[in-house]
């Protein structure tokens, strides 16, 4: 078995409403996939169900090749977009409490709450009250009592919205070294920008549907569309503009004077970009060449379009 | 692994360890009976202030009959005529002037009797006066007629009918009243109960949502395991309360009493005792032989069943209740909201409330009582009022009971159901404020 979670034909209603239309995935084990999509997409709802907060009305969840059923709740770690702790409970008592609701044994609970607080330099922390500490202190302690169980499947909703930045590095780090660990690990959010770097693998949601999903450097590939950003040092750059412009699609230019350099924006007919670097090798030096790569956030536009769905 | 314990424990703790309740805990006890000790006090130093009236009496017909009592003091005049007795009542300060003319007969003196005052006299004094008036007239009357007051006394004899059952035991007067009181006692009890606590329960769970850990708890266990847990630790909690109340409050008033020297008695009189010592005392007369019966009828009133049956009505009104509260906590975001949902809640059990004192007092097991202790809403308050008067042969009979009980586990569950359904979908709604048909479209999630 490679993956570690398998939605399969999932469907669920909300009245009149469908959160979720007919949604397969497949998360491979120990990766980071990205559930991407814009805000009421179905990502929450997803999340639910693989939580067991809510039920499909239709299809399965499969965890580590069995059907979902309670008990593997202490195998999944979630922190919900929602979140908070109880204001008024002492921080030591409250991981106590959240750990054990996890499964986890008292004293197991204590051994590994001093792990994480030493680790973090907050063990002083222990007998104070959430209220006494700042935001960024308390979402420390959501992270720890998220993980501390060491659950195989870590889900994070909206991971870095509320996260100061030094904090969100610092929870990033710790998300990272997890994952060497052998967890595998769902980022879900409609700030694709924000996880895009650190996902393997991506699955957009649109309007409860998913559109799209697979390797991130596959789907990239494919969404590529052989466009290069290009600066070469050129004194008259008329001539080149106008040979480039018979046989190549100039898709925008301009020419700095005084550093003598023509920057321009190109779009090939295929991926062979190499009869191009060598026809302009000819003419003059060139600086820069760089394919651009579509992000998430265009991947997901372009998809969208494609699918016949109208722009909001 | 049962996560069930682990939450008790922890709304038990959460609501002991609050401050508030902390200091409702033990502040409460002291508060009623210092309030109890001051209305016997101010009750006493109401009573011990004497008023002292003047008496102008010219008349031969009266002599020593205003005489110096607890609460009013007599001084007589002599010799002096009307305006002189004015004048001297007012600048002494008296309350009044009592002026009793002389005239040939005693119906013309006392038409002609006067009370002068600076303000209307109290109404205890005014009636104080007119028996001593009344006394006199009844003797003279009684002297015209030829009849000596020995033959009057033996005359005016009291009478009690006689009641008894017609298996022939004695009936005894109110005792029905008495049992219905410390049936509404018991009654009582669950209301307050479901009230205050079922309260806790919702604020609690309105704290879940507002500091938003409520999905992160959900993600470890059922919603409903979580509501369960906060209902029976919410309600263990107050139970430790109420515990403490009892406890406390009655030591310290016994040790008040003892200090201060206050008589049981006058704490029943001054109305600040419990309604069922109340009601006992101001029903019994005070013959032996009678209280006796009495204590032998309220010891025959079965209290172990009635205190099974207490437990039972108790925990299952309470149930139904908090779970509702606990829906409702579920559907808002903060308290201001919950006015419109709580009203309804209310509402049957003040009804309860009203119908037990009004109509089970009079019929225990008229049509509008018997009604209302199946209706599953208002069963666990009124039948409580109505099981002192037993069970069975002359109480209530053992078909109501048992399909009250019925009905209410059968509402129990029903109301559970739907509650722990809005209580689901409700803790993860934020920032809405639902209206009931929202609410009915939950139920369908």
């Amino acid at each position: 078995m490679n993956n570690i979670l398998v939605v399969d034909d999932v469907t669920k209603q909300y009245g009149d409403h469908t959160a979720l239309k007919h949604v397969s995935l497949e998360i491979p084990k120990n990766s980071i996939y990205g559930l991407l999509g814009p805000n009421g997409a179905g990502k929450t709802t997803l999340i639910r169900i693989i939580n067991q907060i809510t039920y499909p009305d239709q299809g399965t969840v499969f965890f580590d090749g069995k059907p979902l059923r309670p008990e593997h709740i202490a195998q999944i770690g979630y922190l919900p977009e929602e979140r908070g702790l109880y204001k008024s409970m002492k921080v030591g008592e409250q991981a106590l409490y959240l750990a054990q609701l996890k499964g986890l044994s008292k004293t197991e609970a204590r051994k590994r709450l001093k792990f994480w607080f030493d680790r973090f330099e907050i063990g002083d922390w222990w007998g104070k009250k959430i209220q006494e500490l700042s935001k960024g202190m308390a979402q420390k302690i959501q992270f720890i009592v998220t993980v501390l169980h060491e659950p195989k499947l870590l889900i994070f909703d909206e991971p870095f919205s509320g996260f100061d930045p030094i904090n969100a590095n610092i929870i990033k780090d710790e998300i990272l070294k997890l994952k060497e660990n052998g967890a595998s690990i769902i980022f879900s959010t409609h700030r694709m920008e924000s996880v895009e770097e650190l996902c393997e693998y991506i699955a957009l949601i649109h309007r409860s549907e998913k559109i799209l999903d697979g390797k991130l450097s596959d789907i990239k590939k494919v969404f590529k569309n052989n466009i290069f950003n290009v600066g070469v040092s050129i004194a008259s750059p008329n001539g080149l503009l106008d040979s480039l412009k018979e046989r190549y699609r100039i898709l925008s230019s301009s020419y700095d004077g005084q550093e003598k350099q023509l920057n321009f924006s190109i779009q090939l007919p295929n991926d062979n970009s190499g009869e191009l670097l060598g026809y302009l090798g000819s003419k003059a030096n060139v600086n820069n060449f760089l394919e651009t790569i579509p992000s998430a956030n265009e991947i997901f536009i372009r998809t969208i379009q494609n699918k016949g769905f109208e722009n909001e | 692994m049962n996560k069930l314990p682990l939450i008790i424990k922890r709304e038990y703790l959460a609501k002991v360890r609050n401050k508030s309740f902390v200091v409702m805990t033990f502040l409460s006890p002291i508060l009623m009976v210092g309030m109890i000790l001051l209305i016997a006090y101010l009750t006493r130093l109401n009573d011990s202030e004497k008023r002292v009236i003047a008496v102008l009496n010219e008349s031969d017909y009266f002599s020593n009959e205003f005489m110096t009592n607890e609460t009013t003091a007599y001084v007589r005049y002599t010799d002096l005529t009307l305006e002189q007795a004015m004048d001297s009542t007012k600048q002494m300060g008296y309350y009044g002037l009592v002026y009793v003319p002389d005239e040939d007969n005693l119906e013309g003196v006392t038409q002609r009797s006067f009370f002068y005052s600076k303000d209307a006299p109290s109404a205890a004094i005014l009636e104080s006066l007119e028996r001593v008036f009344k006394e006199r007239l009844r003797q003279e009357r009684l002297r015209d007629l030829g009849i000596s007051a020995a033959d009057y006394a033996e005359m005016d004899q009291s009478y009690q009918m006689n009641i008894s059952t017609f298996e022939g035991e004695q009936n005894l007067k109110g005792i029905n009243e008495i049992k219905a009181i410390i049936g509404g006692g018991f009654g009582y009890l669950i209301m307050m109960f479901i009230i205050i606590y079922g309260g806790f329960v919702m604020r609690s769970v309105i704290e879940e949502k507002t500091s938003r850990i409520i999905e992160v708890i959900i993600s470890s266990v059922k919603p409903f395991q979580l509501m369960l847990g906060k209902i029976i630790g919410t309600s263990l909690a107050g139970i430790t309360q109420f515990a403490i109340w009892i406890l406390s409050g009655s030591i310290l008033l016994i040790v008040a009493m003892a200090i201060f020297d206050i008589d049981a008695a006058m704490l029943s009189g001054s109305g600040a005792n419990t309604v069922m010592g109340q009601g006992a005392n101001s029903v019994l007369p005070s013959a032996d032989m009678t209280v006796q019966l009495y204590a032998q009828q309220l010891f025959d009133i079965p209290w172990l069943s009635l205190i099974f049956f207490f437990l039972v009505y108790f925990i299952l009104g309470y149930l139904i209740y908090s779970s509702i509260y606990a829906a409702i906590g579920a559907a808002v975001d903060n308290e201001t909201d919950t006015q419109q949902f709580i009203f309804p809640v209310i509402l049957p059990l003040m009804l309860a409330i009203y119908v037990g004192f009004f109509s089970v007092f009079s019929n225990p097991h008229g049509p509008i009582a018997v009604g209302f202790s199946l209706f599953p809403l208002t069963s666990p308050i009124v039948m409580m009022m109505r099981l002192p008067g037993g069970i069975g042969d002359g109480g209530v009979p053992i078909w109501q009971l048992v399909l009250s009980i019925l009905i209410l586990i059968v509402t129990f569950i029903g109301i559970v159901w739907l509650a722990a359904k809005i209580y689901r979908v409700g803790i993860l709604m934020y920032g809405k404020k639902p209206s009931y048909r929202e609410l009915f479209k939950w139920l369908k999630y």
